[in-house]
């Protein structure tokens, strides 16, 4: 009986495919997300919009938050640590989360390196802006991947533009000749052997899923249209004006995401999305696409 | 030829898929009743649970599928798709579709941390141990008359049953390069295909 093993890591992504993983702040909105239909709850202090707006350090949320989270749900907890952080993963892992979030919403703790992510025997999801990045931290071993998005945003832009930048480069990779992985591997700044994997496979080893800004059924819907795995709802839905409703639509809109008059159907009255920001506005130190590498 | 269906609601059914396509099965995503129509069997893949009780509520494909299980479809639920298969719960949800008769404990083993790996000897599908991949998984506390247990773990837990033409996994053989269950499913479709 073996645990924590690669295996097992990435199975678990590969369980929540097809889903929806809210944020959530207290087991009151976990109790909401899990009747919606989502696939696994984030647990944070506070939704990515409120992360902005309080500036300051955002750190890993308080373990009894959590806790009491995990206590209320019996689908999987995900939460956060700070990029770099690996002793708030250490607490993470022992308060039992199944998933770990090693996130750019939060402060970095470490602007050089990332968490080495193979000796935990909890998985990790890390975000990425293109294929680059997301080789990297599958180096280092996460076991899922994200598109960064810019969180808290309400603005669907930046997920879009990270996951076709994911998306097209595995199909150029797909099409190179063997002789010229290794020059790609370099300019990506990811391993030989992952390249070669992707151009064997003809997609990332691990799960991949969109982030950062997706606030309506039909942004969902669109980041599934463009090859994501599945979806991470931030502030998209408890900033809503009708949380539960919004909720339910994500989560249809993710399964049926090829069936337009689904997504026309569930996309009704839906009331007032959340407040979007325009990311052409937000000064270089507001954005936070750019912590990590 | 005979058409597969694995329900598409939410989870791993692609993996699903992938493992029939590599033994040339006719297959069907199924998100919709009308889904259902004409196939010989369907795999209720894993994921999660209370997800997929949603979903299928949603869009009332309980009815229907019960129908068509009664009618003859082959039906097979791995980890979630066992729960869901189930007659009881230990826990109080999600509701199951109460087809199988056996009883089913949710998140048996523990958190993620303690998902695991493990060869299972499974005489039906042969000498050679089957490797087993436990993810957040289930097992089966009680076995009614009409099931009968096909496999469990060395401290005798069971983790999969099969009745008639229904079959439980707890683990995931989607997730292996190991195709014996997906045959051994085949022959149960085909064993009643005209």
């Amino acid at each position: 009986m073996e645990k924590g093993t690669w295996q097992v890591k990435a199975g678990l992504a590969q369980m929540l495919k097809g889903g929806v993983i809210m944020d959530v702040v207290t087991p009151e909105q976990a109790k909401i997300a899990e009747e919606a239909g989502a696939c696994a709850v984030m647990a944070l202090e506070r939704v990515p919009s409120d992360i902005r707006q309080a500036g300051g350090v955002a750190r890993m949320a308080d373990p009894s938050r959590i806790l009491a989270i995990m206590e209320t749900v019996t689908i999987p907890v995900m939460a956060k640590c700070r990029i770099g952080h690996f002793v708030e993963a250490q607490v993470l892992e022992a308060l039992g989360v199944d998933y770990v979030d090693e996130s750019e919403v939060l402060t970095p703790a470490d602007e050089t390196h990332h968490i080495w992510k193979h000796e935990f025997k909890v998985p990790f999801v890390c975000g990425c802006r293109d294929l680059g990045e997301a080789l990297r931290r599958i180096g280092e071993g996460a076991a899922m991947i994200r598109t960064k998005g810019e969180a808290g945003t309400g603005n669907i832009v930046e997920a879009v533009r990270h996951m076709r930048a994911v998306m097209g480069e595995v199909r150029k990779v797909q099409n190179m000749n063997e002789d010229e992985l290794q020059a790609e591997a370099k300019a990506l700044g990811a391993s030989l052997e992952l390249v070669r994997d992707i151009k064997h496979v003809g997609r990332l080893p691990v799960v991949n899923f969109a982030a950062g800004g997706v606030a309506t059924p039909a942004d969902a819907a669109l980041m599934m249209q463009l090859g994501a795995d599945g979806v991470f709802v931030g502030s998209g839905i408890f900033k809503a004006a009708r949380p539960e409703r919004v909720g339910k639509a994500i989560v249809q809109a993710v399964t049926h995401f090829k069936n337009p008059e689904v997504l026309a159907e569930v996309s009704k009255d839906l009331g007032e999305a959340m407040p979007g920001l325009d990311v052409r506005t937000l000064k270089q130190e507001q954005l936070l696409a750019v912590r990590g590498w | 030829m005979t058409k597969v269906g694995v329900l598409a609601l939410q989870g791993d059914f692609a993996e699903h898929l992938q493992a029939l396509g590599k033994l040339k099965v006719e297959t069907r995503e199924v998100r919709l009743p009308r889904d259902l129509e004409g196939l010989g069997g369907l795999i209720i893949p894993g994921g999660e649970s209370t997800s997929m009780a949603r979903l299928m509520d949603i869009y009332e494909l309980r009815g229907p599928l019960k129908e068509r299980v009664r009618e003859g479809m082959a039906v097979w639920g791995t980890c979630a798709g066992m729960i869901l298969l189930a007659r009881r719960l230990v826990e109080d949800r999600p509701e199951p579709l109460g087809l199988m008769d056996i009883e089913v404990r949710r998140n048996a083993f523990g958190r993620q941390v303690d998902s695991f790996e493990a060869d299972l000897v499974i005489p039906a599908l042969g000498d050679k141990p089957f490797h087993a991949v436990f993810i957040r998984a289930p097992v089966i506390t009680q076995v009614g008359p009409q099931a009968q247990i096909m496999a469990a773990l060395k401290d005798g837990r069971a983790v999969a049953a099969r009745q008639g033409r229904m079959l439980g996994t707890a683990f995931h053989p989607e997730l292996t390069e190991d195709l014996r269950f997906h045959r051994h499913f085949l022959k149960m479709v085909r064993s009643r295909a005209e």
